[in-house]
This record gives C-alpha cells, sequence and structure tokens, in this order.
C-alpha cells in the first residue's frame, strides 16, 4: 500500500503527518520523500544514510565535424534545447527535458548521449522504517524527472522486500500545489491524504488539490490541521463533497513549537499518539476500502 | 523599474499574508501573484473588472485508435512512461505526456496527433491597492515556468503603460522551475521564513538559489519567537552569507483573523503587529530603489 500526503497550499502540515505516521506504523514501512525541492522529511526521521547517488538526465552532446545541418533534432525539439546557429549546431542543455528525440532521429549520428545532474538520491534506515528521498540540485529546474528517478529507487527496495512475508508498504510525503510535481508524487498512490488548515488559503488550496486529484480515482482523505484555528469552509466542502475528515490535529501553540524543535508530534504526548495511531487504521481501512471494491469489479 | 519578489522556499511561512500587506502599503504598483499553482493572494485583494486570456502552451500526443497497427514503437521510444498498453490497445496518459512530440516522430502509421495544449487562464483586474496580473493554471498542468514569464511581462507592460514604477510579487514554494522563472532579474528578492528545521533548511536552499542567479536578496523571520535558537542561527545565516535582514515579526494569530476578514494585516489592523509590518516594508523599499 502507497499512501501519499499531499496538501495544495504549503505548509499545511504534510511532513508533520508523514513523519508522525512513520512513527507510529507497525508493519513494515519505506519513508519517500518527493518534494525533491525542499525535502524535510529527514529533519525530522533523523535517518542513518546507507547510500547516495547522483540522478542524471540524459541530454544530447552535439559533434559539429558530423553534423549535416539538416536541422532536423531543432525541429523535433519542442523545448528550443537545440539549434542551428550559423552552421554551428549548440545544444541548451538546461532547456532538455530528456526525451531522446535529437539523438534517435539524427541520421548523422552527430549527436550523443551526456548528463546533466539533476539532484541527487540518498537512502538509509530510520528506526524500524527505510528512508529514501531525492534532493533536486539548486538551480535545477525540472523536478519531475529526478522524481522518477526516486520512484526507481523505490522499485529496488521493494523488490528486496518481496522475500519478505509482508510487502513493505510506503508513505510518501509530497510536494505543495497541484501542477506536475504534486501530480507525479501521488499518481500511484492508494490513498491520498489531503493535509489542509481551516483558513481562507487552506480552504482554497484543498480544493484546488481535490479537483486536480480527483481524475485519478484514488480514495482520498483530509487530515485538518490547525484545527479551531479559523473557520467553518473547509468542513463545509468537506460535508458536501463527501471527503472523510480523518484526522483532526488541534490549533495549540505548543504542538507548533514541538515541530520548531524538529520533535515528532506523534511522539509529543499521548494524545498526538492517538491521533495517529487513529488515522493509520482509517487509511488501512480507505486502502481496503478500494482493494475490495477492485475485487468487486474484477 | 523596480521588481520586488516574496519567496520562501518552504510553503506556509506568511509570504502571501506579508505579500497582500505590502500589496497595501506600496505605492505606484502593479500586483503580481506568480504562484500559478495555488494562487491566494486573490482571496485578499478581491479582484475585480476582470479580463480573461487563455494560456495556450506545448502540446499533447493522442492516439488515433482508428490509424493505430499497434506496433509499440511509442511504447519503445517515450521516455516518460506515458504510453499504456492494454490488449494490443495503445493510449496515452495525458498526465504524464512531457509533450516530447518523439511518438508523433516515430509512428510509422503517422497514427498520433498532437493538438496545442489550453493549460491555464491569467488575469488582469483592478483591486483596491492597484492592478493586478494573476492567474491559474488548470489543476495538474506543466508549463508554470512559461505561465510565469508570461505573467511577469504582462505586468511589466502594464506598469509602463500606467507609468507605474514597481511590480510587486507574489512568488511559489520550492526552487524549481516556476521559482526560477520568478527570479531572474528581479531587483531584490525577499525571502519569508520561519524558525523551524524545514524553515530555515528550505531557506537556506532558495538563499542559494538567489545566489546561483546573482539576486540581492533579504529575509524576514516570521514566528519568529516558536524558537528562539532556531531564529538566531537563521540570522547568523544571514549575515554570514550577506543577505539583510528585514525584520522579525512573532507567531501572531491576526494574520489568520485578517485573513478570514479578507484583509491585509495592515489594513486589519494599526497594532503592534501590523506598524512592524509597516517598518519591514519601509527597509524594503529602501533597499530596492536606486540611490540618485
Amino acid at each position: 500500500m502507497k499512501i501519499a500526503i499531499a496538501s495544495g497550499k504549503g505548509g499545511t502540515g504534510k511532513t508533520t503527518v508523514a513523519s508522525s505516521l512513520i512513527s507510529v506504523w507497525e508493519s513494515p514501512v519505506i519513508a519517500m520523500d518527493l518534494d525533491v525541492e525542499e525535502p524535510n522529511l529527514h529533519l525530522f526521521l533523523n535517518p542513518t544514510f546507507t547510500g547516495k547517488k547522483p540522478a542524471n538526465m540524459e541530454i544530447p552532446k552535439a559533434d559539429n565535424t558530423l553534423c549535416s545541418q539538416c536541422g532536423k533534432c531543432s525541429e523535433l525539439c519542442q523545448f528550443k534545447a537545440i539549434s542551428l546557429m550559423g552552421e554551428v549546431l549548440m545544444t541548451f542543455p538546461e532547456m532538455c527535458h530528456g526525451c531522446g528525440g535529437c539523438i534517435a532521429i539524427c541520421p548523422e549520428g552527430a549527436l550523443t548521449p551526456e548528463f546533466r545532474e539533476l539532484g541527487e538520491i540518498s537512502w538509509g534506515l530510520s528506526g524500524r522504517a527505510e528512508f529514501l528521498m531525492g534532493r533536486l540540485r539548486v538551480g535545477e529546474a525540472m523536478s519531475p524527472p529526478l522524481m522518477r528517478a526516486v520512484k526507481e529507487k523505490l522499485k529496488e527496495m521493494m523488490n528486496v522486500s518481496s522475500k519478505d512475508v509482508i510487502p513493505k508498504d510506503v508513505i510518501i510525503d509530497a510536494p505543495p500545489g497541484v501542477s506536475c510535481p504534486a501530480i507525479n508524487a501521488v499518481m500511484d498512490s492508494d490513498v491520498i491524504l489531503l493535509v489542509t488548515e481551516p483558513t481562507p488559503f487552506g480552504f482554497y488550496d484543498m480544493k484546488l488539490a481535490h479537483e486536480a486529484f480527483s481524475p485519478m480515482n484514488i480514495p482520498m482523505g483530509v487530515v485538518v490541521n490547525r484545527a479551531g484555528l479559523g473557520n467553518n469552509k473547509v468542513y463545509d466542502y468537506c460535508t458536501a463533497e463527501e471527503l472523510e475528515i480523518m484526522a483532526e490535529i488541534p490549533y495549540d501553540r505548543k504542538i507548533a513549537e514541538a515541530y520548531a524543535n524538529g520533535c515528532i508530534i506523534a511522539e509529543s504526548s499521548d494524545e498526538m499518539k492517538n491521533i495517529f495511531m487513529s488515522l493509520a487504521e482509517k487509511i488501512k481501512q480507505k486502502a481496503g476500502c478500494k482493494n475490495a471494491a477492485e475485487v468487486c469489479r474484477d | 523599474m523596480i521588481e520586488i519578489l516574496i519567496i520562501s522556499g518552504k510553503g506556509g511561512t506568511g509570504k502571501t499574508s506579508l505579500a497582500a500587506a505590502f500589496a497595501h502599503l506600496a505605492k505606484n504598483h502593479v500586483i503580481c501573484d506568480l504562484d500559478v499553482d495555488a494562487p491566494d493572494m486573490h482571496l485578499i485583494l478581491n479582484p475585480e473588472n476582470t479580463i480573461k486570456t487563455d494560456f495556450v502552451s506545448g502540446h499533447e500526443a493522442v492516439i488515433d485508435q482508428d490509424k493505430c497497427e499497434a506496433c509499440g514503437k511509442c511504447l519503445e521510444m517515450c521516455r516518460y512512461e506515458a504510453v499504456n498498453e492494454n490488449d494490443d490497445t495503445f493510449s496515452i496518459n495525458p498526465l504524464k505526456c512531457e509533450g516530447c512530440k518523439v511518438c508523433v516522430e516515430f509512428c510509422p502509421a503517422d497514427a498520433i496527433d498532437f493538438p496545442e495544449k489550453h493549460c491555464g487562464t491569467w488575469y488582469h483586474s483592478d483591486t483596491r491597492f492597484g492592478p493586478m496580473i494573476h492567474a491559474q493554471l488548470f489543476p495538474g498542468e506543466e508549463n508554470s515556468g512559461l505561465l510565469v514569464s508570461l505573467l511577469r511581462k504582462k505586468a511589466k507592460e502594464l506598469a509602463k503603460q500606467k507609468g507605474l514604477g514597481l511590480i510587486l510579487s507574489d512568488g511559489t514554494p520550492g526552487i524549481g522551475c516556476p521559482v526560477i522563472a520568478s527570479l531572474s532579474g528581479v531587483t531584490l528578492a525577499v525571502i519569508v521564513t520561519e524558525p523551524t528545521p524545514s524553515g530555515r533548511h528550505d531557506m537556506e536552499r532558495v538563499a542559494e538559489l538567489c545566489g546561483h542567479f546573482n539576486i540581492p536578496a533579504g529575509i524576514i523571520v516570521n514566528k519568529c519567537d516558536l524558537n528562539e535558537k532556531e531564529a538566531a542561527a537563521i540570522e547568523a545565516y544571514g549575515n554570514e552569507k550577506g543577505f539583510t535582514l528585514f525584520g522579525k515579526l512573532p507567531h501572531d494569530p491576526i494574520v489568520t483573523r485578517a485573513m478570514i476578514n479578507g484583509q491585509a494585516i495592515t489594513e486589519f489592523s494599526q497594532n503592534g503587529f501590523a506598524k512592524q509590518v509597516a517598518d519591514i516594508w519601509d527597509r524594503i523599499i529602501h533597499m530596492a530603489t536606486p540611490i540618485k
């Protein structure tokens, strides 16, 4: 089972929820941070890193001695990453999306693969949980290809577990927003948790996220963080849309301070621990529902 | 033309609440919401007389099932795992399609169409604080960087046309594509952070990004009383790296109360917190204004 923790608005408590769920999760679990632009989960889980590797994307390298200036590559490229400047074929590595089209179409073999570093993937252990994250290189614009590389590594980590009796669950800390990076993070999950706060910004962005993720037909639930802070719009919307509120974390300065001290909220008091244990239970039920529905359809 | 951009790295540090207050305090300016993915500034500024324009950018591949010969070339060539195969029927997952045209080009049956994509809408509006340029990318869409660049171009045109000397922009969290598109060439970046491990970590990355593009930047520490040690570490980082500290603001429920009221903090109240915000704005505008 894969659980994606997403939000729309940033700073609503995705990492708080992800780290706390990891802390109370009883079956084998991998914590995966897919907020590669600003990964934070490691700051709370303090993993011991056991490995890392750079994540690269294939980009073209031009050999002008072989180029016949036919222009097929620049005509195909949708990202303005390769063009003929006079009689010289120039590549613009930062613009390249790594589709491989130019290399495939070149009739002269004048383009060969080289690599652009997107960032780094690292992994390790945090208590009983395995840990995996991607970190985008500062100055690199494209996070989705790095996220794909992190997911490739996840497959490797999952495969090791196929020998285990119990398959590993995955808890994903997703990036904020509702555009391509957020969609990329949640698209393969079995349950999506939308973490929000009951404020006008929290409500508006949760609605955007709900609309963005709905077409994927993945069961969704809501976690209301800082409950008691603002107004009722989040609750009214959830009732109208039949979105289950799976947990509420009260608005409490002590929680904000615990977070500011790098604490995992579920470990800060018994009350908090119970909130997240109950949430974990509800998530399992929600994922179970989906599987049951699939069985019925088959 | 002065361009001031409010960013944060981490989301939820108070970017938009402060940007809305600055929009209230600033004079002779165009307001620009560059968070095209999850924009919130309009919830405070209540834009009116809006002129809507479609944002069409890029293309997406669509397989014409009548022409498809199920050879599998598209599946083989696609680097984005966007081609699905189901009982010899091939289809493209639009959420995964990057719009690279490789499948279109190499399809031996010419069975793949490549229509343009309507990715969102951008708006030109009036607000009680001045003219505003903003947008909404459709959920799940790409090309946010291109939309950000378009908004900045439109804001500049509008400022020139109206003889306004300042563009005040609210940015997006993160350090990726839309942030880079927002940041390049601005006069000053204002980084709103909070004294938490995530706040500091993300501030350092976005500050590094400003350094990467040679953009002058300064820091506001919001919710500064949540953890004094972290707040001190942020200040020390700013001192060491040469980022101006514009000010520190306490954790105050007034920010949420103003938001619920649909008002900028400085409109909602004239108390100590709002006064501190006004002082911070004075420092920002002073730093961004060229010495005559």
